[in-house]
């Protein structure tokens, strides 16, 4: 297989369908109903982002799709196949970029690729250093994690995710943890990225400008029991910025309805 | 370089110290011999091959001991951190036994293997064992959910997780159990060689315990500088570029 294969953008995208799924998480004498009858599609090269306050369910549907948990009951599957264990077609993001501190950036992005049959070591190498150049790390293969600002172990960790060739991406509060300066490169980077690679992008967050930026598609999450409120179609015009005043009365809808999801809620639980 | 420089002068202050101590004659010469009477009996053990032998003889034992307690250890504590069942019972039995000091196993080694080389490596093993199999368990534990999390979408799992990730990561704590384990398994053959003559071999132990014998400090004293000299060897040469390593990757490092 040479490079311009294992690169290529012809995998094609998956579709995900989640039907009347539902997840209790229980310890001890503690049960909480994380999700409740949840039902979703996600077309193939769709960005859907995953919007709530905590406690909605959000990651959990994530964690879900990854196939990192189960479900008690409902199906949720890939192209028409039942998920129920990690897969490379789905590749995860974490909030803590999860990079290993024992492997330098290269060896990172070289371990699912390790994982992955049918490559030699030096095509994976080449796969490794074309996934760093794409995220602009190319001067950075040796270094270490602990030497790396926030933005840029986030930067691996996309390299890393992208690096087996997923068809499905599962983004799990990636730039939660980042300042707003370099939230927004990635933002930049991320349009970038789905554009040429045309993956299927699953993205959780509870900030909604970010949702609205980055979604063809933001799914409004509500807690206990976490449920599908509403679902609002975004389509503006790409790359989109953060600041556009257009984008703004989007999150700003999107805001209102959230508050008006979570209030009543609220009042039940005084 | 500069930081050579410090220690070697610190040391020959020391021994300028020691030697003007000696000179001023406060002590009698027996319980304090001079720097040169004890470096003229250093000469002499290394020139007639009984100190060479003694010391190949004590590395011997320590390095056969501990490095068979490492090979038990690492996998026992990986398992103890893996079934709840061995936790509950080895893992118990493991940190019972780690606080038991190791030279109290010498008396029941003695009287199970003899004098012999068998009674000598099991006390080392003993000393080891214990420390390295709650370190390793320790370690694992401490390792984040994550790591483990995020090598499964990766594509990996079982035997390659535990021994690509979980194991790497819990480095940093496996290497200071380890370093736990040596001083442990260093202490604990000393005690052994002072305590019982072991007819297959005369090691440190026994020449330190002989210089006492024939009241002969300048033996004693030597022996302890030799014996001071082995451990820090043994430091840097076996556990500094590890910690070096986890240091630099960790990013630990001052």
């Amino acid at each position: 297989m040479s490079l311009a294969d294992e690169v290529s953008v012809e995998a094609p995208a998956a579709k995900l369908s989640i039907s009347g799924v539902s997840k209790r998480f229980v310890s001890g004498q503690r049960s909480v109903h994380a999700l409740d009858d949840v039902s979703l599609d996600v077309g193939e090269g769709e960005f859907v982002c995953l919007v709530g306050p905590s406690g909605c369910g959000k990651s959990t549907l994530l964690n879900l799709v990854a196939g990192l948990d189960l479900a008690d009951s409902g199906q949720i599957s890939a192209d028409g196949i039942p998920i129920n264990a990690p897969g490379r077609d789905r590749m995860v993001m974490f909030q803590e970029a999860a990079l290993f501190p024992w492997l330098d950036v290269l060896g990172n992005v070289m371990f699912g690729l390790r994982r992955k049959p049918g490559l030699t070591d030096a095509e994976r190498r080449e796969v490794a250093e074309f996934y760093l150049r794409l995220v602009g790390l190319e001067k950075f293969h040796h270094a270490f994690v602990h030497e790396l600002s926030g933005g840029m172990k986030q930067r691996v960790a996309l390299a890393r995710a992208l690096a087996p060739n997923p068809r499905v991406l599962l983004m799990d509060e990636p730039f939660g943890a980042l300042d707003a300066l370099t939230r927004e490169q990635l933002y930049g980077d991320i349009q970038r990225i789905w554009q040429q690679r045309k993956k299927t992008i699953v993205f959780v967050t509870h900030n909604v400008r970010e949702a609205a930026c980055l979604g063809d598609r933001v799914v409004l999450f509500s807690p206990h029991p976490g449920r599908i409120r509403e679902q609002f179609k975004i389509d503006l015009p790409r790359p989109r910025d953060i600041n556009s005043v257009e984008l703004a009365r989007h999150a700003t809808a999107i805001t209102a309805a959230l508050k008006n999801h979570v209030r009543p809620e609220a009042e039940v639980a005084e | 370089m500069k930081r050579a420089g410090l220690a070697a002068l610190f040391f020959a202050a020391l021994f300028v110290g020691w030697e003007l101590l000696y000179r001023s004659g406060f002590w009698s010469p027996v319980l304090l011999p001079s720097p040169l009477v004890v470096g003229r009996y250093l000469w002499e053990a290394t020139v007639d091959g009984s100190l060479l032998s003694a010391t190949l003889v004590t590395v011997k034992r320590l390095f056969l001991g501990y490095v068979f307690g490492l090979l038990l250890g690492l996998p026992l504590g990986l398992l103890t951190a893996r079934f709840r069942v061995l936790a509950d019972t080895l893992g118990l039995l493991a940190l019972g036994l780690q606080a038991l000091p190791s030279v109290c196993w010498v008396p029941l080694a003695l009287l199970w293997f003899g004098q012999t080389e068998a009674a000598m490596f099991f006390v080392v093993v003993m000393g080891t064992l214990w420390s390295v199999i709650i370190a390793t368990d320790n370690g694992v534990r401490n390792v984040p959910p994550i790591y483990a999390r995020a090598a499964r979408t990766m594509g990996s799992s079982g035997l390659h997780t535990w021994l690509w990730v979980i194991f790497p990561a819990a480095l940093p704590f496996i290497v200071a159990g380890m370093k736990q384990g040596w001083a442990f398994a260093w202490r604990s053959l000393m005690a052994a060689e002072i305590y019982v003559t072991i007819l297959s071999g005369f090691g440190l132990g026994h020449l330190l315990h002989y210089g006492r014998e024939l009241n002969a400090m300048e033996q004693v004293i030597g022996i302890m500088l030799v014996l001071l000299l082995i451990g820090l060897l043994a430091d840097k040469i076996f556990f500094s570029p590890w910690e070096r390593f986890l240091h630099r990757r960790w990013g630990t490092a001052k």
